[in-house]
C-alpha cells in the first residue's frame, strides 16, 4: 500500500493566527473567508491550538458515507477527490468525518476537502508556505511513527542519547 | 475609482429606542480619516455635545475597523473603541486585536456608533447583517467576569469562533478604567472604553461574520502579502516572539527607566529572576496569536499546579502589566503578578491604570492618607498578596477602599483629599504606563501631549531617549525633538487608523510598503505625502477634540513628582526633569507642529490639513475635571 502525505500540524509550534485558513480560501476561492478553507484551526482556551485537515484515512468514513457517491480515494495520492457533479452538498460526508476536516462552501453548494493545492496554480500547499511557525509539514504515517519512535527513545534513554 | 476593503456602512444604534439605522460612509470620509482612530475622531468631533458627561446617555461610543481585517495582511484583525473618555473627561480611545474584527469585517460591518442607553442590560448581536439588541437575562451574562461571558455566549450560538467583546463587573460598576476584554487576552485596555459601555448597560459586542471578503488587486497582494508575513517573521518583530515584550525588563530597568514604588524610582532593588529570560524559561506555557497575526506576542504564563492559592491561573505578559502590577507596587512575585493580570482581565480593569492605582493606593497607605480601616489589610508597597487582593476589591467595589480605587488615581485622589494628588503618576488623568521619566526629556514631552493621557502607543517618543537619539538629560534642540516627536505621532495615527499592530510597525520599510498595501487592497491611489498628511489631521482633530472640551497647557505636564523628586538609586539617581528646559521642548513641539504657545493650532495648520470646520470652535465650553 503506497504511502501518502497528508498535513500535519504541530500544535507545540501552532499559535492559532488563522493564516492557514484564509490563505487556503484564497488560494482555492479567490476570496478571504475561513468558511471556504479545507484547513481549519480549533482554539482551546488558554492553551490549546491546532488545526486540522484532511487526514487521508485509508478507509475514509467520507466516502463511505456519500450517497451520491460523489467522493472518491485516490491511488495516486491518496486525497479524497471530489465530484462536483454527482455532490448535491447533503454534508453527510462533514457529519462523517470524524476530524471535522471537510468544509461545505457557500459559494458552490459543495464540500471542500483538502487537495493539498493541487487544483491551484501553486506547487506547494500554501498553508505549509506561510504558516508563520512551520507548524505546518507534509508527512506520511511512516514518517509520524519514525519521529514518535525517535521521541520515545530519547525520553527513556536520556543518560545514553547525551552522551 | 474602486474602494475595495471597506464596506463603506455605518451602523447607528439607539440603545433608548432600539433603533438601528444603516447609512454610508463617503469615499472621501474614508480616505481622509483611513479608520479606526480616524473616524472615531472624526464622528467624535461632529456629534458630541461638549462638554456632557462621558457617563450619561449624551456620550456616544464608536467602534470602527480600517480596510484590512480578514485579508492575510499580518496583524490586521484590530479594532477601536472612541468615546468622551470618563477617566480624562476628553478624547478617549483604545485599540484591541484578537478576533473581533475579521469576524465584523466579514459580517459586513466597519464602523457601529452606539447612541443612548438600553433600559436594562443588552448585548448586541451581529449576525451578518442581522443585528439584534439582547437583554442579558436570557443568556445569564450580567455580573459576570468577562471571560465567563465569552464562553456563555459561545456556548449560547454553539459556535466556538464567535467573536464576543465584552465588559466585566468592573465596567458594569462604573469603573472608570474598566475596559473592554476579547478573546480573553485582548483588551481595549486604555481611558476606561469598558466605564463607557457598563453606562449605556451594554454588556458585550457579538460578531459572526460568514461572507467574503474580497480586495481590490488579489494577485499583486498576494505575493505582497506574503512578502510582509515573511518580513514579520525576520529581525523586526524578534523581541516580541522571542522573550516578548518583558524582554525590556532588564535593559530599561539599567537605564533608569523602569517605574517602581509608585515611580518614586526609575531603578528596581529586586531585579533577580525579573526579566523576559527568565519568565520565558520558566514560567511561560504557551504563545498564542491574534487572527493573523504571525508575532504571537501573547505570551502565557501559568501559575504552578501546587501553588496553594493561585494555581493554575493563566496570564498574558507584558512588561506594561508586569511593570503595573509588579514593579510599581514595590515586588517582584511572578505568580501574584500572573494572578493580578487574570484578575483585571476578567473583571474588565485596564491593567496599566489598575496597577498603577494600587500603586498610588499602597503610597496613600504608607503616607496614612488611606486607612487601614478602609482597606482591611495591609497595603504595603512589596505586599504582593495585597495587589492580587485589592484588585479584586477594586473590580468588585467591594471594600471602601477598593471602591475609591475603582476610578483610577485621579479620581480617588480628589476623594481622598489632603496632598494625595502628589502620588497620582497620570496626565489628563490616564495612569503612567512602565517609563519613568525622570531622566528621559524626550518621553516627558511625548508622555505629557498625548491626545489620551499618559501614554507609550500615541507617539514612540521613549525610543527618541532610550535609543540614545537626543541627550535624554538634556534639553538641546527643541525643534529637532519636536519634530522627533510628531513623526512617530502622526505614523502611528495612520497605524491606529489602519489599524495595524505596532508590533509590526518594522516590517513597513517605507511609507511606500503603507501604500502599496493600502491601495492593493482598496484599489485607491494613496501616496505617502497624503498619507502622513492623514495622519497629522486626525492628531490634530483629537487635539482640537481637547480643546474644545476644555484642555490647555497644564494638561500638557507630566506629574510633579519627575520634576521634584530625584529617585535615590541607578543611572537616574539624583536626576529631575527641569522645568524651564521641559518648558522650552514642549513649545518647540508645539512649534514644529503648527500650534501657538499654548498648543492651540492655528488657524493656518487647521486650514493646511482640511480642519476648516474647526476654526472658532476651540474656545473650552467647561465640563472637564
Amino acid at each position: 500500500m503506497p504511502r501518502h502525505e497528508f498535513i500535519v500540524v504541530n500544535p507545540d509550534k501552532c499559535i492559532g493566527c488563522e493564516l492557514c485558513e484564509t490563505v487556503c480560501s484564497f488560494v482555492h476561492e479567490g476570496v478571504f473567508n475561513p468558511l471556504h478553507a479545507r484547513i481549519k484551526r480549533v482554539r482551546i482556551e488558554p492553551i490549546v491550538n491546532i488545526a486540522l485537515s484532511c487526514q487521508k484515512c485509508e478507509d475514509p468514513d467520507c466516502v463511505n458515507a456519500c450517497p451520491q457517491k460523489a467522493l472518491e480515494k485516490s491511488k495516486k495520492d491518496g486525497s479524497i477527490k471530489v465530484d462536483e457533479d454527482k455532490c448535491t452538498g447533503c454534508a453527510y460526508c462533514i457529519r462523517a468525518c470524524p476530524f471535522g476536516a471537510i468544509a461545505l462552501s457557500t459559494i458552490s453548494g459543495k464540500v471542500l476537502i483538502c487537495d493539498l493545492c493541487e487544483s491551484t496554480e501553486y506547487e506547494e500547499p500554501q498553508c505549509l508556505e506561510l504558516c508563520p511557525r512551520e507548524a505546518i509539514s507534509l508527512e506520511n504515517v511512516d514518517q509520524i511513527a519514525g519521529e514518535k519512535r525517535m521521541d520515545a527513545v530519547k525520553r527513556l534513554l536520556t543518560d545514553l542519547v547525551s552522551e | 475609482m474602486t474602494l475595495e476593503g471597506y464596506t463603506q456602512e455605518r451602523i447607528n444604534i439607539n440603545l433608548d429606542t432600539g433603533k438601528i439605522e444603516r447609512t454610508s460612509l463617503s469615499e472621501e470620509f474614508c480616505t481622509d480619516y483611513i479608520g479606526g482612530y480616524g473616524f472615531g475622531a472624526k464622528i467624535l468631533w461632529d456629534e458630541l455635545k461638549p462638554g456632557i458627561d462621558p457617563l450619561s446617555p449624551d456620550n456616544i461610543l464608536i467602534w470602527a475597523i480600517g480596510p484590512y481585517p480578514g485579508t492575510i495582511l499580518p496583524t490586521s484583525s484590530k479594532y477601536g473603541l472612541f468615546a468622551k473618555s470618563p477617566l480624562t473627561n476628553l478624547f478617549g480611545m483604545a485599540i484591541s486585536s484578537g478576533s473581533i474584527a475579521q469576524q465584523a469585517r466579514r459580517a459586513g460591518h466597519n464602523c457601529i456608533v452606539f447612541y443612548g442607553k438600553a433600559e436594562e442590560p443588552v448585548y448586541v448581536m451581529f449576525d451578518d447583517g442581522d443585528i439584534q439588541i439582547i437583554p442579558c437575562e436570557e443568556a445569564g451574562i450580567w455580573g459576570k467576569g468577562a471571560w465567563t461571558t465569552d464562553e456563555i455566549l459561545k456556548e449560547h450560538y454553539n459556535d466556538q469562533k464567535l467573536a464576543v467583546a465584552a465588559i466585566g463587573p468592573a465596567g458594569e460598576k462604573l469603573s472608570k478604567i474598566g475596559c473592554v476584554t476579547n478573546d480573553r487576552n485582548r483588551q481595549a485596555g486604555r481611558t476606561g472604553m469598558g466605564c463607557v459601555m457598563g453606562s449605556k448597560n451594554l454588556k458585550a459586542l457579538c460578531f459572526r461574520g460568514t461572507k467574503s471578503i474580497q480586495i481590490a488587486k488579489p494577485k499583486e497582494f498576494y505575493e505582497f502579502g506574503k512578502e510582509l508575513i515573511k518580513r514579520s517573521i525576520g529581525t523586526a518583530t524578534a523581541k516580541y516572539r522571542n522573550y516578548g515584550t518583558p524582554d525590556g525588563l532588564v535593559p530599561y530597568n539599567d537605564m533608569g527607566m523602569l517605574g517602581n514604588y509608585n515611580f518614586r524610582e526609575g531603578f528596581f532593588d529586586k531585579m533577580e529572576n525579573f526579566s523576559g529570560q527568565w519568565l520565558d524559561e520558566n514560567l511561560i506555557v504557551k504563545k498564542v496569536a491574534c487572527s493573523q497575526c504571525t508575532v504571537a506576542c501573547d505570551h502565557l504564563a501559568r501559575v504552578p499546579k501546587d501553588h496553594p492559592k493561585w494555581a493554575g491561573a493563566t496570564g498574558s505578559m507584558d512588561i506594561e502589566n508586569i511593570y503595573s502590577l509588579g514593579s510599581n507596587c514595590g515586588h517582584n512575585d511572578w505568580f501574584a503578578i500572573i494572578k493580578a493580570i487574570t484578575l483585571c482581565d476578567d473583571l474588565g480593569m485596564d491593567t496599566i491604570s489598575a496597577g498603577t492605582t494600587v500603586a498610588f493606593g499602597m503610597e496613600c497607605f504608607e503616607k496614612g492618607i488611606l486607612k487601614k480601616d478602609d482597606v482591611g489589610y495591609d497595603l504595603s508597597f512589596g505586599n504582593s498578596e495585597a495587589v492580587v487582593q485589592m484588585i479584586e476589591d477594586m473590580g468588585n467595589r467591594s471594600t471602601k477602599a477598593g471602591d475609591i480605587l475603582a476610578d483610577g488615581s485621579r479620581a480617588a485622589a480628589i476623594k481622598l483629599g489632603g496632598n494625595a494628588m502628589k502620588y497620582a503618576m497620570q496626565v489628563k488623568g490616564l495612569e503612567f504606563p512602565m517609563f519613568a521619566i525622570h531622566g528621559m526629556s524626550c518621553f516627558a514631552v511625548g508622555s505629557g501631549v498625548s491626545i489620551r493621557g499618559a501614554c507609550h502607543l500615541r507617539n514612540g517618543a521613549y525610543g527618541l531617549d532610550a535609543k540614545g537619539k537626543f541627550d535624554r538629560f538634556g534639553y538641546d534642540k527643541p525643534l529637532e525633538r519636536g519634530k522627533g516627536i510628531k513623526d512617530v505621532e502622526d505614523e502611528y495615527c495612520i497605524i491606529d487608523s489602519l489599524i495595524i499592530c505596532k508590533f509590526t510597525r518594522g516590517i513597513y520599510t517605507s511609507k511606500e510598503d503603507h501604500c502599496t498595501a493600502y491601495n492593493l487592497i482598496t484599489g485607491w491611489d494613496m501616496n505617502p505625502e497624503k498619507l502622513m498628511v492623514a495622519g497629522e489631521r486626525i492628531h490634530n482633530l483629537a487635539k482640537c477634540f481637547n480643546l474644545r472640551e476644555g484642555a490647555t497647557k497644564a494638561d500638557d505636564y507630566p506629574p510633579d513628582r519627575f520634576f521634584d523628586e530625584p529617585p535615590t538609586r541607578g543611572p537616574t539617581k539624583g536626576v529631575t526633569l527641569d522645568r524651564n528646559g521641559f518648558a522650552s521642548l514642549l513649545e518647540g513641539y508645539y512649534e514644529v507642529r503648527g500650534w501657538d504657545k499654548e498648543g492651540i493650532p492655528t488657524d493656518k495648520t487647521l486650514k493646511r490639513l482640511g480642519l476648516d470646520f474647526c476654526i472658532g470652535k476651540l474656545k473650552t465650553k467647561g465640563g472637564k475635571k
